[in-house]
């Protein structure tokens, strides 16, 4: 393994462990803040008391995004110093932007939120969490629209070997960004709805303080479907745009071997082992249109014939990217996707009723499928940032090109160790502490207190109080 | 002023702001298991407890200032943020397991009651605090020595290049002073034992601060071209350090505590900013041949970059300013043995 491959490696490792913690970051801000101003504008303990034991988890987490994004923003020079001097005109900027217009915003008022329950009005702690939750999103915007330049360089030239920018504003409206940023914030979403339900399904079926689970299972339930309806939704826009702006990845996350048409989508495809040839394929006719076109009738370019208009667009080399990891994480994305879904019309048909305590079989369900958006999120990213290879910036820099020069292949092997270590350390203590603090319910409101929730719980579905 | 100038000092701004900030957290850190000590153990553990919360709102916003000069200086001038990220390699690595620990360390060692896994946390806290300070230090003190860069920009030195006396100079100066500056906040944070063993802490580093300090200019002279840059009289700058660290001294010992910690935050800036008048117009000295030091010029964006990042900066630098000050008025009370400790 050359330093290349370790560096590879090390940025494969590096951003997919920050980003189990992101998506939850995201979704869960949003949703700590719901439930904040469910307590403002009701007054009811009950509120405090979600918003107090979720918050405690959100942070747990936002702490290990905070930490390991810190080398997501390092390594880009330290490992891939002739990437960002090529890009740096460019890429700097948008990086720059997010921290200064959220990591900023977040870290000072989730420090202030933390610490605030007693020195601030409620309404005014209840905003500091908005501007946490703002902050945590917005940063997202600006990381994808990093990102984006990668997948689809626009509003740039290429002056004296590096890419200039020439119009920021391109770079923002970059459409790439807005079909991955909606998908990104529901994935969030999604993956907070379903981290709720999954604990709340675990005390629930322990009459933990139902009072309190029931209501975020509801919470979590009616935004879960919503969140993941969207995603869907999204997911389809991001094919329909990926078809113009990647061909080559949309070919190789369907095991597309030869231009079709009209296309059919690839229910099951097993290709050689070095992945460039098809051996047996299940397809479903037509359906790759549908998916790719809103239609019926259309012409999907193959991998062979894409690689041959590359070497001719760009000389000889291997411009297919690693088609089995594409087919398979775009089907993991996509099925755990699905089955999201159905999950989560389940749990808005079992919250609609009155008692989701009793659907024991259920409930055990929803612990297990915390583990689905987890699955779809890693799945997505790697589906994403695989699919560009062999290029760095797509069409204009290939990854070998981008990497250090000065940084060896010893220095690049310790810190790959080193990273990977001290990360499977820290996940030990965040998934000890997260359960920990998971299983802990706090005890239900006395109904002594003024105000203690009443007998019957309202529904938080459709009801109006 | 050009946009490149006007970049460099936005980019010295942004470091010299978070040594000002997170120079006092990283104090508190290094000093964590000093003042704490205690034949109780239980004590020992209040006591860092009240010692962590009183940074326990603001790190993490005072780290951004680090990971905003980076962006920035990423933004504005991308051949120094490649040359010397890819250069100062393991040196960085280092300080991002270092950080990495600290940060989680925090959030961590109170949720849980076992004493080995607090102390684990607070060691990690200390060694977290420690080694940026002197990593940061020593990465200061390279880029005003000059480090060995080649004509393709790139640095042509390995991890042990590094290591010179003079930047291992500035490295523990930046340590010593950091505690001082740490010793001094606690001090206006906390109150009874714990404010007077901090006001004791801050008596005894002044005087080696002091010493580093001015062992430090003097070193400079011989290390560095500041007699080519800034003269043999340096100037106002580095002599405001100098009288600012001296005059602490005199408020330490009347134990005003405000003033002195006014006059700390004055000597890391101007000392920074000696640092900057160095470096100007370079931002990465070449040792091996002045032709290959990269400039404001040769390592900055384009023009066009420049300007939209220059307007993006004057609409949020203001705001980031206001809203952060606004996070010291809220926690401007002292902490007592009585305060709800979240950390």
């Amino acid at each position: 393994m050359d330093a290349l491959m370790l560096s590879r490696l090390q940025f494969g490792v590096t951003t997919v462990y920050h980003f189990f913690f992101v998506p939850l970051t995201l979704g869960l801000s949003l949703m700590v803040a719901l439930m904040e101003t469910l307590y403002v504008s009701s007054g009811r303990e009950i509120y405090k008391q979600m918003t107090k034991f979720w918050g405690k988890l959100f942070v747990i987490n936002f702490a290990m995004g905070v930490v390991t994004g810190i080398v997501q923003e390092f390594q880009f020079g330290m490992n891939w110093s002739e990437y960002s001097r090529f890009v740096g005109d460019i890429f700097g900027a948008p990086l720059a932007i997010e921290a200064l217009m959220a990591f900023f915003l977040e870290s000072t008022f989730l420090g202030i939120w933390i610490f605030s329950w007693d020195k601030l009005s409620k309404g005014l702690h209840a905003a500091v969490i908005w501007l946490v939750a703002i902050g945590a999103n917005i940063s997202a915007l600006w990381i994808l629209i990093a990102n984006s330049f990668m997948q689809e360089p626009v509003g740039y030239v290429i002056n004296d070997g590096r890419a200039e920018m020439v119009n920021f504003f391109d770079l923002i409206f970059n459409p790439n960004v807005w079909v991955m940023f909606p998908h990104t914030i529901t994935a969030g979403l999604t993956t907070a709805a379903f981290f709720v339900m999954g604990i709340s399904a675990y005390h629930l079926l322990r009459k933990n303080n139902p009072d309190l689970f029931k209501r975020s299972f509801q919470v979590a339930a009616v935004l879960g479907t919503f969140a993941v309806v969207l995603v869907i939704l999204n997911g389809h826009s991001q094919t329909q745009h990926m078809v113009e702006s990647q061909p080559m990845k949309i070919a190789a996350a369907e095991g597309l071997y030869e231009t079709e048409s009209p296309a059919s989508f690839s229910l099951l495809t097993i290709g050689n082992l070095q992945g460039t040839e098809e051996i047996f394929s299940i397809r479903l006719p037509r359906m790759l249109c549908l998916l790719a076109y809103n239609q019926l009738d259309c012409e999907i370019q193959g991998i062979n014939n894409l690689q041959a208009q590359s070497e001719q667009e760009f000389g000889p080399g291997n411009y297919v990217p690693p088609v089995p990891v594409i087919y398979w994480s775009f089907r993991v994305m996509v099925g755990a996707g699905f089955l999201m879904l159905g999950l989560a019309a389940y749990a808005l048909f079992l919250v609609m009723g009155d008692s989701v305590e009793n659907h024991k079989k259920s409930l055990h369900l929803f612990g297990w499928a915390i583990a689905l958006p987890y699955l779809a999120n890693t799945a997505g990213w790697i589906m994403t940032e695989l699919g560009r290879v062999p290029w760095v910036v797509y069409g204009l820099m290939k990854i070998e090109d981008g990497v250090s020069v000065v940084v060896s292949w010893g220095a690049a092997l310790l810190t790959l160790i080193g990273f990977t270590l001290v990360y499977a350390a820290l996940m030990v203590a965040t998934i000890y502490l997260l359960a920990k603090f998971a299983r802990q319910a706090p005890p239900p409101l006395d109904i002594q207190a003024p105000s203690a929730a009443p007998e019957t719980i309202p529904s938080l579905v459709g009801a109006q109080e | 002023m050009d946009l490149n100038t006007l970049w460099f000092v936005l980019v010295a701004v942004l470091y010299i702001g978070f040594f000002i900030l997170e120079g006092f957290d990283f104090g508190v850190g290094i000093l964590l298991p000093f003042l704490s000590r205690d034949k109780d153990a239980a004590q020992v553990d209040l006591k860092r407890r009240m010692m962590i919360n009183t940074i326990g709102p603001h790190w993490d916003a005072n780290e951004v200032w680090l990971l905003t000069a980076g962006g920035a200086t990423f933004a504005a001038f991308p051949m120094w943020y490649a040359t010397m990220f890819s250069g100062f390699y393991l040196a960085l690595f280092l300080l991002l397991l270092a950080l990495i620990g600290r940060g989680v360390a925090f959030e961590f060692r109170s949720k849980d009651k076992n004493p080995r896994w607090r102390s684990l946390w607070d060691w990690l806290i200390f060694v977290g605090s420690l080694v940026p300070a002197l990593l940061l230090g020593v990465a200061f003190g390279n880029l005003v020595r000059g480090v060995p860069i080649d004509a393709e920009m790139q640095y042509a030195g390995g991890f042990f290049t590094l290591l010179n006396w003079y930047a291992l100079l500035a490295g523990i100066a930046a340590v010593v002073t950091f505690t001082l500056h740490g010793a001094i906040f606690l001090s206006l944070k906390l109150t009874g034992e714990l404010k007077e063993k901090a006001l004791a802490a801050a008596r005894r580093m002044w005087p080696v601060v002091v010493v580093v300090l001015i062992g430090l200019l003097v070193a400079t002279y011989f290390e560095t071209d500041i007699r080519d840059r800034l003269g043999l009289n340096p100037g106002v700058v580095p002599l405001t350090a100098m009288i600012a660290i001296l005059l602490a001294g005199y408020f330490i010992y009347k134990k005003m505590s405000g003033w002195a910690f006014g006059l700390t935050s004055v000597t890391i800036a101007f000392t920074f900013v000696t640092m900057f008048l160095i470096m100007y117009p370079r931002v990465m000295i070449s040792s091996t041949n002045p032709a290959n030091s990269l400039t404001i010029y040769n390592a900055s964006s384009s023009d066009y970059t420049l300007t939209v990042m220059t307007i993006v900066a004057l609409i949020f630098v203001p705001i980031v300013l206001i809203y952060q000050a606004w996070s010291y008025i809220v926690f401007r009370k002292r902490l007592t043995s009585e305060s709800h400790l979240e950390y």
